[in-house]
């Protein structure tokens, strides 16, 4: 089975797609069997969004309009959750609880 | 051949050994390259894991900042694409160090040009990445001593002598040390032989003398190089002999410690790292006066369950009888790596209970493995260091806390009694300040080095630091001498404790409770044998 997504996502937080995002976003992407990559312009370059060396690198800063891209098992909710964490912020907003 | 050459030193901890020299100053200054790129491959693996090992480690003891930058470089570590590049060019033929460095400096490259302040400041993080890999590789992909070698150099760090295999014999030859080094503790609670103070002025001009048999005689301090056939003919009857009477003194060691005019003296052992009650026998001792904890605080900061399942096991090995475990000392010559400070005078700054009232979220984690395993047997706990009175009420408040949290969560838990090591002059001198703690322990290596002002660990003042000096003994009866009138015990954990050319006086200034390293029992026991004092102290 094999399936296809991608959608775009505006970067809101303040310093971008840095340390602790890339983290979350590395790990979340981790979490899908799908091959997942991102780019920072609708022709690419396209990025492994399970890297967090690649995912750094793009140095994507607020107001980026991140590309996200999957295929394989579960292409769809992969590009979806991975949109939705952005979206979010990371969860860095002030209901963001941190788990020691 | 090489003539023969002598250097004279101190022994630091007395027994013979003969084998090949291994000079741990050139293994510190370079990596060793591999035989080949599997090998180098294979040596770049283990360093990535160990470095990620340590940061997985700090990250239980950071918070918030802290834990997010280490969080992160961690997921760089692990990440195959930070080390994709490195392993590629091991294949193609270089050496793991030069493979790390050369990927990671790419990598920090890109960040280092980022028209963004943000991105431009990770550099740092990566940096720090390429550092940590490096420091593990130089370390542990490094060449491990052969079995039975003599390890050579300027000083050797404590984690160097816990991780090798001494199990086949060998020993220890330093051109600086001290006898009161923590290594040299190590050493004479493993009874390896090791001298100090050496000097460096022989070796350095005849590198020819490094190959070959070297002969160790740590019974009075010095080595040969390069020995010829009668001396290995001389050494090897003075290690028989040496042998001979380590094991009359064995006759000793079932035995209760009793002056020959027959006083009763209590000897316990002090320990360093939990395995090393697994080679003696708790019959043999009255107990544990003294478990330092520093040596788990080794690499990284241990959490609470690895503390816990130590003190644990020690507490269970010694069933009824009492261990006194000591909170953390590091500072001084004992550098935490994540804890300790950089100080110009570490003996006169921030180590011991200090650093642990300076570090409340650390020392809480010590106290809390401690609470819980005090329920498991009887259980004594004594804070380092201690100068005011003040310092031994924070201490003992925080303890009360932690005990209430824990209470509070249904966790088992007991309050150990809490006593104060006696080592800092003002202690000893004005005790009537300090008649809260619920026991003393005289730290007789820093009470000597602090009382005569001369440091434990340079061989040049090696000859002031003597804790015989009328001086120290005077201040060790008067803390004794005090502690029976207001039934404070008191006790002695310093190195004085397990020698026999000391033993005589301590009993002489009232002292009737020694803790001593495991390897000094025998002759501890066999020199409390022979002494003829009358009376109980006064």
């Amino acid at each position: 089975m094999s399936a296809a997504a991608e959608a775009t996502v505006l970067i809101t937080h303040e310093v971008g797609l840095h340390a602790r995002p890339s983290v979350k976003f590395t790990k979340l992407a981790k979490t899908f069997a799908a091959e997942v990559e991102i780019a920072l312009a609708a022709n690419g370059p396209w990025f492994d969004a399970k890297s967090i060396v690649k995912v750094m690198a793009t140095k994507a800063p607020k107001g980026t309009v991140l590309h996200i891209r999957a295929s394989g098992d579960g292409a769809d909710d992969a590009v979806d959750a991975l949109v939705e964490l952005v979206r979010r912020d990371f969860d860095e907003g002030a209901d963001h609880v941190r788990t020691a | 051949m090489s003539e023969p050459l002598r250097l004279q030193g101190i022994s630091a901890s007395a027994g013979y050994a003969e084998g090949p020299l291994f000079d741990l100053d050139q293994i510190a200054i370079a990596y060793a390259c591999k035989e080949n790129a599997a090998d180098e491959k294979a040596a770049l693996e283990t360093a990535i894991d160990v470095a990620t090992g340590r940061l997985a480690a700090l990250i239980k003891i950071a918070d918030g900042d802290a834990a997010d930058i280490l969080e992160f470089q961690i997921a760089m570590l692990e990440d195959d694409a930070l080390s994709g590049p490195a392993f590629a060019a091991i294949a193609s033929g270089h050496p793991a160090d030069a493979a790390w460095r050369q990927a990671l400096d790419v990598e920090i490259a890109g960040y280092e040009t980022s028209d963004q302040d943000y991105f431009r400041a990770r550099a740092a993080d990566i940096r720090d990445i390429r550092d940590q890999v490096l420091r593990a590789l130089t370390e542990d992909g490094g060449v491990q001593a052969p079995s039975g070698a003599i390890l050579y150099g300027e000083d050797i760090a404590p984690t160097r002598f816990l991780e090798t295999d001494w199990s086949g014999g060998g020993g220890i030859a330093l051109k600086a040390g001290s006898t009161a080094s923590h290594v040299a503790m190590l050493a004479r609670s493993r009874g390896v032989p090791m001298v100090v103070g050496l000097g460096v002025v022989g070796l350095g001009n005849a590198p020819a003398n490094l190959a070959g048999i070297a002969l160790l005689d740590a019974e009075h301090g010095g080595i040969v190089l390069s020995p010829s056939k009668a001396e290995i003919d001389a050494f090897r009857q003075s290690s028989s002999l040496f042998s001979a009477r380590r094991d009359r003194a064995g006759i000793f060691l079932a035995r209760p410690a009793v002056t020959r005019t027959g006083i009763a003296v209590r000897v316990q052992v002090n320990i360093a790292d939990p395995s090393d009650v697994d080679g003696i026998d708790i019959a043999t001792c009255d107990g544990v006066g003294l478990m330092r904890t520093e040596f788990l605080f080794g690499k990284t900061l241990p959490d609470e369950e690895t503390q816990y399942r130590a003190y644990r096991k020690v507490l269970e090995w010694a069933g009824d009888k009492p261990v006194t475990i000591r909170t953390v000392d590091a500072g001084g010559d004992k550098p935490v790596p994540g804890f300790t400070v950089e100080e110009g005078n570490p003996f006169l700054g921030l180590r011991g209970i200090r650093l642990s009232l300076a570090r409340p979220e650390v020392f809480r984690v010590q106290i809390r493995a401690l609470l819980r395993a005090a329920v498991h047997g009887s259980l004594k706990v004594m804070f380092p260091m201690i100068a005011i009175v003040e310092e031994y009420r924070q201490a003992a408040a925080m303890f009360a806390e932690e005990q209430a949290a824990l209470a509070a969560r249904g966790i088992a838990q007991q309050m150990p009694p809490l006593g104060i090591m006696v080592e800092v002059p003002s202690v000893a001198i004005v005790p009537e300040a300090f008649a809260e703690a619920a026991f003393f322990s005289i730290g007789s290596n820093d009470l000597t080095q602090y009382v005569m002002a001369a440091a434990r660990d340079n061989a040049l003042v090696a000859h002031l630091n003597s804790v015989r000096h009328p001086a120290v003994l005077r201040l060790i009866a008067a803390v004794t001498a005090f502690g029976l009138r207001e039934e404070i015990p008191v006790s002695l954990c310093g190195d004085a404790g397990g020698d026999p050319a000391a033993i005589p006086s301590l009993l002489e200034a009232g002292l009737r409770d020694l803790s001593v390293a495991p390897a000094q029992l025998a002759m501890a026991k066999a020199a409390i044998a022979d002494v003829t004092i009358e009376a109980q102290p006064a």
